[in-house]
């Protein structure tokens, strides 16, 4: 089966293809996210990783850092605030000629003072006269601009837009949504594989035809349940334990379902065993069932945190959109609509929202997909 | 809130839950001892511990709304005033009410179709090349991540710049290197909706694929070797022995997209919010819940419509479990 075939050939390449078409979109995200915001907006990610030619537009310095030198007043600074790496290897003081002057050549400016302008960015600018004015005259550069990468979107997004918090928030809402849920069923999935009662199997249905009811069926009441709530009791609405119970039981059916399908597969005689022994149920359940099902509560847990940390829709109706609750999603959501135009900030914090759903996708594949597996396999 | 605060919050949220059930079932198994006889009392107490805190939640959030959101589809804006098949009618007659369950249709068509396909596609052509599992795992990884993340990643694709500017979005690049116009894909009506689909085929087709993986392994190799050896091509092999024998799966997977795509809702909230006519039943739901102080009723009857759609695999579903418990 090894060999060289045509088929074979033609098979690794479709799934080249497949890959290459999968992966460039996300790809494009990450590198766009470490870009220089001005460069971002004006080229393709794709052309990052080469040198490229840039025109910009900068000012001198003003009056203000003027030295005199022998009769002659000075003023030096860099273009680029910074030596940023680029290199500049044409500039020029009109708009009408931008490219006029090599690098290291001197200019005249209409009010015949000269500006020098050197590979890096520095300049000096020398005038007879004392500068008079406040602000610095423009200058025109074209420059080569080699790769550079750079983690300043990061820190403009996590402490400056909110996503920082927004994260904490994200996780205040995600790891009780994900571990109420695992407690409460664990019980229920038991007591319907183990314990005996009239309507088990009224439930046991009602769960099944629970795992497809959409969730919108529920956003209206339960948010009208929410409001009277929170009236009759004087406390708001929109609250972490609202929204944490909304979850519980938005994945009620589908963790039960799952825990419920381990569980039926566990031997029957140990149960019998343990209850021969005196175990009471309680017992049972904490001393076998648990320890038994690590790696079930590992593929259903990362199952329901991935949903939850994921949802948009749950977040945006049962929390509020105060920067001390709102969830990463929502805040992403509000930035599309008010900073639509600055991708630096959009790239980024998509991709700070993507973090902890990709740390544990490389981590713990293995479970995500038994879960997934294991889910749809029966359900 | 600071981490500390947050923290606080979300322990003593869980350690609620832990608590109940170790109290209750504590204050059960110390009240035995005294009263060794009453088994049966004891044992349906016990049951009751186990499956209320469940049931109440399951009662509350999921079988009281299905009722509720029925009711309330017969009422007014506020749900006070019964008004009949009132909300019915507007619906029938409302323009955006039709387009989205044209554009609902469209996606049920398209959506589970293609990434069912691509799911077996790959999966198949993963399987016969020893870097495979690489190729599964990118694939699969759009799965992880969030309808909105992804709706940032593929609006950065689809950006539109003028035709002079630089083109910053890959798709319009390219369209530019081949010689054509840009475009701003996704206020062009009717094929906006494709752009939008491709989104959600780019991330379930990943689903299909793992399920689709494991479902491979249990085929019989001796089957495939026997067909192999009789000279039968790949091609057929797919054809008339791969897919018939994973008949079940591709059903199941066919399914979950369904239901996935029935209630699709953020790829559309955050990409074009619903303009542009791609809204979809979920999307204007979410409007209708807010719009103007909010229409219960409206808002009742498109949930409604979305629980129609549901009914089919929902059914099926029961089906199925009746047959699974009988055997």
């Amino acid at each position: 089966m090894k060999k060289l075939t045509f088929t074979s050939i033609f098979s690794q390449l479709l799934l080249l293809i497949f890959v290459i078409v999968w992966i460039v979109p996300t790809f494009g995200l990450f590198i766009s996210s470490l870009r220089d915001k001005d460069v971002l907006a004006i080229s393709g990610w794709w052309t990052s990783f080469t040198t490229t030619e840039v025109n910009e537009i900068y000012r001198t310095e003003g009056n203000e850092s003027q030295i005199k030198e022998g009769g002659q007043f000075y003023i030096r600074g860099n273009l680029f605030g910074e030596d940023k790496g680029k290199q500049i290897f044409r500039f020029g003081v009109t708009s009408k000629n931008i490219d006029e002057f090599e690098v290291g050549d001197t200019a005249i400016f209409k009010d015949k003072t000269e500006i020098t302008v050197f590979e890096n960015g520095d300049y000096t600018w020398k005038s007879q006269e004392e500068f008079k004015k406040k602000k610095g005259k423009r200058v025109f550069v074209s420059a080569k601009s080699p790769p550079s990468f750079t983690l300043d979107n990061y820190k403009e997004v996590l402490f400056k837009e909110g996503l920082g918090q927004a994260f904490l928030n994200t996780f205040a809402v995600a790891l009780p949504s994900t571990l109420i849920p695992l407690i409460i069923c664990s019980f229920f999935a038991y007591a319907l594989t183990w314990m005996k009662f009239y309507g088990r199997d009224i439930l046991l249905a009602s769960i099944i035809a629970s795992l497809v009811v959409p969730l919108q069926m529920s956003l209206i009441p339960i948010l009208t349940v929410y409001n009277d709530f929170g009236a009759l009791f004087g406390v708001a609405a929109k609250s972490y334990p609202g929204i944490w119970m909304a979850h519980t039981g938005f994945g009620l059916a589908s963790t039960t379902f799952l825990l419920w399908n381990f569980l039926k597969s566990l031997p029957s005689e140990m149960m019998e065993a343990a209850k021969v022994d005196g175990a009471t149920h309680y017992d049972t359940f904490l001393k076998i069932v648990v320890p038994l099902s690590i790696p079930a509560f590992a593929s259903i847990f990362i199952l329901q945190f991935l949903w939850v940390w994921n949802d948009l829709l749950v977040g945006l109706v049962f929390l509020d959109k105060h920067p001390s609750e709102i969830i990463l999603t929502a805040k992403l959501k509000e930035l599309l609509g008010s900073r639509g135009e600055n991708w630096e900030i959009l790239t980024t914090g998509a991709f700070v929202s993507m973090t902890v759903p990709l740390f544990i996708f490389f981590s713990l594949q293995r479970y995500f997909i038994r879960g997934l597996v294991a889910g749809s396999i029966k359900g | 809130m600071n981490i500390f605060s947050l923290a606080i919050t979300v322990l003593i949220g869980v350690l609620f839950f832990v608590t109940f059930f170790h109290l209750s079932n504590f204050l059960l198994d110390y009240f035995r001892v005294r009263a060794t006889k009453k088994f049966a009392l004891e044992n349906s107490i016990r049951v009751i511990i186990f499956i209320a805190p469940a049931f109440i939640v399951l009662f509350i959030f999921i079988l009281y709304p299905v009722f509720e959101t029925i009711r309330l589809s017969f009422y007014d804006k506020q749900g006070e005033n019964f008004v009949g098949l009132y909300n019915y009618a507007w619906a029938i007659k409302d323009p955006d009410f039709k387009r989205s369950i044209i554009n609902n249709l469209g996606w049920l068509l398209v959506v589970p179709t293609l990434s069912t396909f691509f799911g077996l596609v790959i999966a198949n052509l993963a399987d016969r090349v020893w870097w495979g599992s690489i190729a599964k795992s990118i694939i699969f990884m759009p799965m992880a991540i969030s309808f909105v993340g992804a709706g940032v990643i593929w609006k950065f694709m689809y950006d539109y710049r003028g035709p002079g500017d630089q083109q910053i979005g890959l798709l319009n690049a390219i369209t530019v290197n081949l010689g054509f116009e840009p475009q701003a894909w996704l206020t062009i009506p009717i094929w906006n909706n494709f752009f939008l689909m491709a989104i959600m085929i780019w991330i379930q087709t990943g689903l299909a694929l793992v399920i689709f993986s494991a479902a491979l392994r249990t085929i019989p190799s001796e089957t495939l070797d026997a067909a192999r050896i009789d000279g039968a091509s790949e091609l057929k092999i797919f054809w008339k022995i791969i897919i018939p024998y994973l008949e079940q799966t591709i059903l199941v997977i066919w399914t979950i997209i369904t239901l996935l795509v029935l209630k699709v809702f953020d790829i559309i909230y955050a990409m074009t919010n619903g303009q542009w006519q791609t809204e979809v039943l979920a999307n204007l739901m979410y409007d209708w819940m807010f719009r103007g102080g909010g229409d219960t009723g409206r808002g009742s009857v498109l949930a409604f419509c979305i629980l129609i759609g549901v009914t089919p695999i929902l059914a099926w579903n029961l089906y199925r479990h009746k047959q699974d418990q009988k055997v």
